[in-house]
């Protein structure tokens, strides 16, 4: 990793789809993201969040722009290198959870080291630390569609945790979680963040965007850094 | 950081297969109905192919017991004398392919000899008998049953004893319905002991209506000359033509043309054509009940695969290639295929058995085949789910995640 880089430096980074009629999802934006920072990036339904957060996590591709992940600049990666990179330095948190239904508890978590090439053994025994980490122990062998809305959250956080990532991006991380359930998941990205991870999360609301040390706002594609005193 | 210092995604063979097991055994009911096409395909292909065996192989039992194993050698030029040698049975037996062959001959001038059963010649009405002159190798080239009692042998043959063996009518006749009291029939004016009966045969009919006594008795006692010298060969299946083509030239080497060998028309290639006609309209069948299962099993995976979009799309996220989706969705419908494969050949094994009880057939199924029927269900899987996962992989991640 180079020291001297942001963790996520965007310039220009725009997202069009081709119409008829043309839609930017994203207007041409511009900011940087330091290591280690936990930035919340606000804004209502349709507002384009989605789709700067699939550019940061290399889900998408930019219309025009650049984008330095710890210096690197994706837009010169192959699928296959854009693929790597997330294997090995992105996370991710989504809403909907996204877990292998029809998998264990540990199963999931597993996965996120799947494709990283790491032997089973080995993902056995950092799943069950993860696991450990975010108090799901007891549930470890539990299948996914049987779990609560929040332990389900707590998996996705686990599956993205045993990967060490540098980057973690939270899409709605608490949008399908009633607020005691928010606030224990909040709580575990937190400690995430202590840990020294970069993360980058996307909500509609303002109290989960308050545990943010930093936030942006999007509206119509449009992405700006409100001043210290808006905020 | 360079794009150097980050390595490749990978994920081991026994991950994919680990996944695509987990994947096939967690939907139990979907991986069935995904298997369900490709096991009527594959039961189809191999019953349709087995009864083709089994329909071929009762094809050629019927063209083979239709005379194709009958050769007959003539005199060419018939001038009254005898063109065989004395030792027929042993020159032609002694060829591959040629399991009885004999010298017979009918024996003229009957009403002279009057075969009778009674030594006094009759005086009022009489029904002749027929008299034939026969080696024992053509008697059992005419593949007779007997009644009563046995057939003469080479050693009366050899010793020109004075035996002789009734057909069935010439029996009734004759009034000899049984052996163990040794009657005698009588030609001419010398006795012969009937040592058998024949009651039927499945060539040269004749016999049935004669009495016949060995070539070398009939030449020492009467001595006729027959305008009709044959021999009767029996070959094996197939064997016909060779014996055909061998027969003169083991018999009269010297002058072999004076020999005229009649071999009934080869069945191969009017059986080639029916078992063509019959194996390619089972193929056309067996292949169109393939490829719908190849469908069906596209069809399932393709759906599968649509459902399965967020999963993919997960996959992707966590840094699963192109390749990796491939791989594992084209690994889960081979396996699925393979599966089918199995079921569908013990399936079609059963269907050949019954259906080959019910219509008294042999069952006729080529072990290769229950071994390659598996790999077609694995390629028709493999084939099958090639395209859904391709289709699966080259879906951004982006919009799989929002499916």
């Amino acid at each position: 990793m180079n020291a001297r880089s942001p963790a996520v430096s965007v310039r220009g980074l725009e997202r069009r789809y081709a119409g008829p009629p043309e839609v930017v999802a994203l207007h041409p934006c511009a900011f940087d993201v330091d290591h280690g920072d936990f930035v919340a990036i606000t804004g209502p339904s349709g507002s384009g969040k989605t789709t700067l957060l699939s550019l940061l996590g290399l889900l998408d591709t930019p219309s025009a722009g650049s984008y330095l992940l710890d210096g690197v600049d994706t837009a010169s990666l192959t699928d296959r290198q854009r693929t790597a990179l997330r294997a090995y330095r992105i996370g991710f948190v989504f809403q909907a959870f996204h877990l292998v239904s029809y998998r264990s508890v540990t199963d999931n978590v597993e996965l996120g080291l799947t494709y990283q090439g790491v032997n089973r053994r080995h993902r056995r025994r950092a799943a069950l630390e993860v696991i450990d980490q975010v108090g799901l122990t007891h549930r470890r062998d539990a299948s996914c569609t049987t779990l609560s809305g929040g332990e389900k959250q707590r998996v996705a956080i686990a599956r993205s945790l045993i990967r060490q990532p540098t980057l973690m991006l939270c899409d709605e991380p608490t949008g399908n979680l009633d607020t005691a359930t928010s606030n224990q998941v909040l709580d575990l990205i937190e400690h995430v963040h202590l840990r020294g991870v970069t993360i980058v999360m996307i909500t509609h609301d303002p109290d989960v965007a308050a545990r943010a040390t930093r936030r942006l706002t999007i509206t119509d594609g449009v992405v700006a850094e409100p001043s210290p005193l808006i905020a | 950081m360079t794009k150097r210092t980050v390595p490749r995604s990978r994920l081991s063979w026994v991950d994919t297969i680990s996944e695509a097991a987990a994947a096939m055994a967690q939907r139990p009911i979907r991986t069935l109905l995904t298997a369900l096409g490709t096991i009527l395909g594959v039961a189809a292909f191999v019953t349709t192919t087995g009864l083709a065996d089994t329909a071929r192989a009762q094809v050629s039992a019927r063209f083979d017991a239709l005379k194709a194993t009958e050769v007959r050698i003539q005199d060419a030029a018939p001038d009254g004398t005898n063109p065989f040698p004395g030792d027929v049975d042993a020159r032609l037996e002694a060829l591959n392919g040629i399991n009885y062959a004999g010298l017979t001959y009918p024996v003229d001038d009957t009403i002279a000899l009057q075969p009778r059963n009674t030594a006094t010649r009759p005086t009022g009405n009489y029904q002749p008998i027929p008299v034939a002159a026969a080696t024992p190798g053509a008697i059992s080239a005419a593949l007779p049953e007997l009644s009563a009692g046995r057939l003469y042998d080479q050693f009366h043959q050899q010793r020109a004893e004075r035996v002789a063996v009734l057909g069935r009518v010439a029996a009734d006749q004759l009034g000899i319905t049984r052996v163990d009291n040794q009657p005698a029939v009588f030609i001419g004016d010398t006795a012969y002991t009937v040592i058998g009966i024949i009651d039927d045969v499945s060539r040269n009919p004749d016999l049935l209506l004669s009495i016949t006594i060995p070539t070398s008795t009939e030449h020492r006692d009467i001595g006729t000359a027959s305008p009709a010298y044959e021999v009767l060969i029996d070959t094996k299946p197939g064997a016909a033509p060779l014996a055909g083509h061998q027969a003169p030239l083991a018999l009269r080497p010297q002058q072999p043309e004076r020999l005229q060998a009649l071999v009934p028309p080869d069945p191969q290639t009017l059986r080639n054509n029916v078992e063509g006609d019959v194996t390619g309209l089972y193929y056309a069948l067996a292949t169109l009940a393939l490829l719908i299962g190849t469908i069906a099993i596209a069809n399932a995976t393709l759906l599968n695969t649509i459902e399965r979009r967020p999963e993919i799309g997960l996959r992707r996220a966590l840094g699963a290639t192109r390749a990796h989706i491939v791989r594992q969705v084209t690994l889960e419908a081979a396996a699925i295929g393979t599966i089918a494969g199995i079921a569908g050949t013990a399936i079609a094994i059963y269907a050949i058995a019954a259906i080959s009880h019910q219509r008294h057939w042999t069952a006729t199924i080529n072990p290769t085949l229950t071994l390659v029927a598996p790999l077609i269900g694995l390629v028709t899987g493999a084939i099958a789910g090639i395209a859904p996962a391709l289709k699966a992989a080259q879906t951004p991640p982006a919009v799989t995640l929002r499916s």
